[in-house]
């Protein structure tokens, strides 16, 4: 901004006006606003250079004292550690890179769990809570109060250590639809692929490709002859029942795992770790509150006039909602709501507390003290993070620009 | 044509009084009638058994676990380690230094927040320059014939209220340096600080706590150590003066231009500037935003549990695994989430009234 420029003009006058002024005109090079703020850049530069130089320069030497070797061949040792969730293929004897790219994928799968299940009830809550019903809008309002102010690692530990932790053990298992619930997690039947599978999920692709050409179709002729066509139902018919129909002529190539009392736990199975329910739970219920909060602020912003217009239309309520409400309002709710998600996806980093193996957890932890790479180990988690929030924010500031109000 | 008046009716008798209201908020269409119904009932068969546990059937008086039926709720667990809670393991003769520390914090907050209170700036600066000094000396002791209390023993509510305040305060000279130098001609002082600002936004404050707990040692001469809690403290700083940072930037942000060029125009130089005509203004309009991030870090406090402080959750956390109070996690959970949730709610309550009160300030905001 225009900060120096004042001093420029404001130096000489103010001196001009004094009898003891010098008669020279050329400000002294310290009032030279230019001068002065390369010389204070350089100073700048100066004290960061010294200060990463001494700080590099104390590392070495602590490290070189405490034995450690720096660089990144640690990632091919051997890591020796057994991990309790892993999305690939992996045992003690692979390296300390596998443990990385397994935290990393617990990272995402509670993440996107999280965000799924957040979008879904703070969306949900946040209409409610401008339901014109006092009950509704009262019990929205109360579960925004309660979870946004509370420690969401409190709210971790309260459903892993007071629920979870609580639950039968696995002789006594509560059991639901073929699925058990007890302390060591939730138990379900495993769906397992056999061959000819594959035939399903590229039915399912063909499906997701016939949909979306068909919604460009039916806007085409929405917008051609003023005719509606009811794309929802038609891609949700077409989505699901295209690989029904494939699995059902490919002979239903699938088999189901069921999980079975051996001993004193079960054998077979998807078993879904009483840590990531936990995580899951508590991540979703809290950042629901916000998302509600921003969903309402979102609704709130579209003028009055607009659903007023839509209703001198004829448009009934749900569709006054559906298509002038919501629309307009997500240009105020999607910033918001992708800080939340880059939030949630921050605060998943708390599975540490209640050990899900997630990146902070595995890597930052385990690896990290079995190591001692404590530089590498915590740069690589920080650049994971660090490359997620940019990512967002470029994505924000695409989608601002695109979504700006071109006004008269 | 005659006039006669006519007495006005009352109101038809289902618009008005508790029936009116239930009407209109209540039972108005059979959708949300139904909503209603299905919902009390879910609210109703919810909240007896809740109160029955908490209250009704809890026990509160006792010493000891025998004291509990295991009906209710135990809360005299809660009641035998309410010290701990409070105070961590600070000696117990020292307690008085923790409740007067508290009692000044409060006294100087009430001060501020109270309307119609003369000289809230000398107050304002009472408390973020002259209570940290003296509250360090009453805490940590070791001078004016106070007896030393090392780091390792404050703990409970005392620690998370010692952690938030000292991150909020010392993060706030360092965020107003940042919004400014973001906002800066100097292209190597703006980019030095977007970075600074992007990196500690970017990352969890978890990553943050790990590294000022494992990497700051080494960042230091050999023989240079840093107490645990200081360490954090640090961590908690820088991370807390980025999102203070950006307060500060939306706070400079809604001051009219004409402000800026005002004060140019009166011949103003940078520092004058800001420090007479721009940060005035800005303070008002950034005080809910400061609440709202002292909020999110009094609640990301309890993360410091995770590198072996003990602030009130981690007490709680602690004392669950006492052998001889097994099985009420529940009770120590839900009396923590109480504590954070008083302190929480009260000030987001206050930023609201606040940005309510501000809401007629500026033209170009209103």
């Amino acid at each position: 901004m225009s900060s120096d420029i004042p001093n420029s003009g404001h130096k000489p006058d103010g001196g001009s006006k004094q009898p003891k002024a010098s008669p020279a005109s050329r400000p002294k090079f310290w009032n030279d606003p230019q001068k002065r703020s390369l010389l204070f850049q350089t100073l700048l530069i100066a004290s960061l250079g010294f200060f990463f130089y001494s700080v590099i320069d104390n590392t070495l030497t602590n490290l070189e004292q405490r034995g450690i070797t720096t660089g990144f061949d640690f990632l091919t040792q051997e890591a020796g550690f057994g991990i309790s969730m892993t999305l690939i293929d992996y045992t003690e004897a692979s390296s300390y890179g596998a443990t990385f790219v397994v935290g990393l994928l617990n990272t995402v799968l509670v993440a996107v769990l999280g965000i799924i299940a957040a979008t879904i009830l703070g969306f949900i809550i946040g209409v409610a809570r401008l339901s014109d019903n006092w009950l509704i809008s009262k019990i929205a309002a109360a579960y925004i109060e309660t979870f946004r102010n509370l420690p969401l690692l409190l709210q971790i530990f309260f459903w892993y250590f007071a629920v979870l932790q609580t639950l039968p053990h696995p002789r006594q298992s509560l059991e639901f639809l073929g699925s058990f619930f007890n302390n060591r997690g939730l138990i379900t039947p495993a769906p397992v692929p056999e061959d000819g599978f594959g035939l399903v999920w590229g039915a399912l692709v063909v499906a997701c490709v016939a949909s979306w050409l068909m919604s460009r179709w039916a806007h085409k002729r929405q917008d051609l002859t003023g005719q509606q066509f009811p794309i929802f139902w038609a891609s949700v018919g077409l989505i699901i029942g295209l690989p029904l129909l494939m699995f059902l002529l490919a002979g239903a190539p699938m088999s189901i795992d069921h999980p079975e009392l051996k001993g004193f736990n079960f054998r077979g199975g998807l078993t879904i770790i009483p840590e990531l329910i936990a995580l899951w739970l508590a991540l979703s219920i809290y950042t629901a509150a916000f998302i509600a909060e921003t969903v309402r602020a979102g609704i709130l912003a579209v003028s009055h006039g607009q659903t007023e217009a839509a209703s001198a239309l004829g448009l009934s309520k749900g569709k006054t909602l559906r298509f002038i409400v919501i629309p307009q309002a997500m240009r105020v709710i999607i910033p918001p709501l992708t800080s939340q998600y880059l939030n949630l996806t921050k605060n998943s980093s708390l599975a540490t507390a209640v050990g899900y193996p997630d990146l902070v957890s595995v890597f930052a932890g385990t690896t990290l003290n079995q190591t001692g790479q404590a530089i590498e180990v915590i740069a690589m988690t920080m650049t994971v993070y660090l490359t997620l929030s940019l990512l967002t924010s470029l994505f924000m500031n695409w989608y601002n620009a695109r979504m700006q109000l071109t006004e008269r | 044509m005659k006039y006669d008046e006519q007495p006005t009716l009352p109101a038809p008798a289902n618009t008005i009084g508790a029936v009116g209201w239930m009407r209109k908020h209540l039972f108005n269409g059979p959708y949300n009638s139904i909503a209603t119904l299905v919902l009390g009932y879910f609210l109703i068969s919810w909240m007896i058994p809740i109160f029955q546990w908490s209250i009704f059937d809890a026990d509160w008086i006792g010493e000891t676990r025998d004291a509990c039926s295991g009906d209710g709720a135990c809360w005299v667990f809660i009641g035998a380690r309410l010290n701990q809670f409070l105070y961590g393991f600070y000696p117990e003769a020292e307690y008085w230094r923790l409740n007067l520390a508290f009692i000044l914090l409060m006294f100087a907050i009430a001060w501020l927040v109270l309307p119609k209170t003369p000289r809230k700036g000398w107050m304002a600066i009472f408390l973020l320059v002259i209570f940290p000094v003296i509250a360090f000396f009453l805490l940590y002791g070791d001078a004016f014939g106070l007896e030393r209390v090392e780091t390792h023993m404050w703990g409970g509510l005392s620690l998370t209220l010692v952690l938030a305040v000292v991150g909020i305060v010392a993060s706030l000279p360092l965020g107003i340096l940042l919004a400014l130098g973001r906002q800066s001609d100097m292209p190597i002082v703006r980019s030095v600080c977007v970075i600074f600002i992007e990196i500690w936004r970017g990352v969890p404050l978890i990553t943050v706590l790990f590294m000022a707990s494992v990497m700051l040692p080494l960042f230091f001469p050999e023989g240079m150590s840093f107490d645990k809690l200081l360490r954090a403290l640090i961590g908690i700083t820088l991370f807390q003066s980025a999102y203070m940072a950006e307060v500060i930037r939306g706070g400079l942000q809604a001051i009219p231009k004409g402000q800026y060029e005002a004060a140019d125009a009166l011949g103003l130089g940078y520092w004058q500037k800001m420090i007479l005509i721009i940060m005035p203004q800005a303070l008002k309009l950034m005080i809910p935003g400061i609440v709202n991030t002292f909020i999110a870090l009094f609640k990301d406090t309890s993360l410091v549990l995770i590198i072996g402080l003990f602030d009130i959750l981690g007490v709680g956390k602690a004392a669950n695994q006492d052998p001889n109070w097994i099985g009420f996690s529940t009770e120590s959970y839900l009396f923590v989430a109480l504590m954070f949730w008083v302190f929480c709610f009260s000030m987001s309550r206050y930023s609201m009234h606040l940005e309510r009160k501000l809401h007629t300030g500026h033209g170009n905001r209103a």
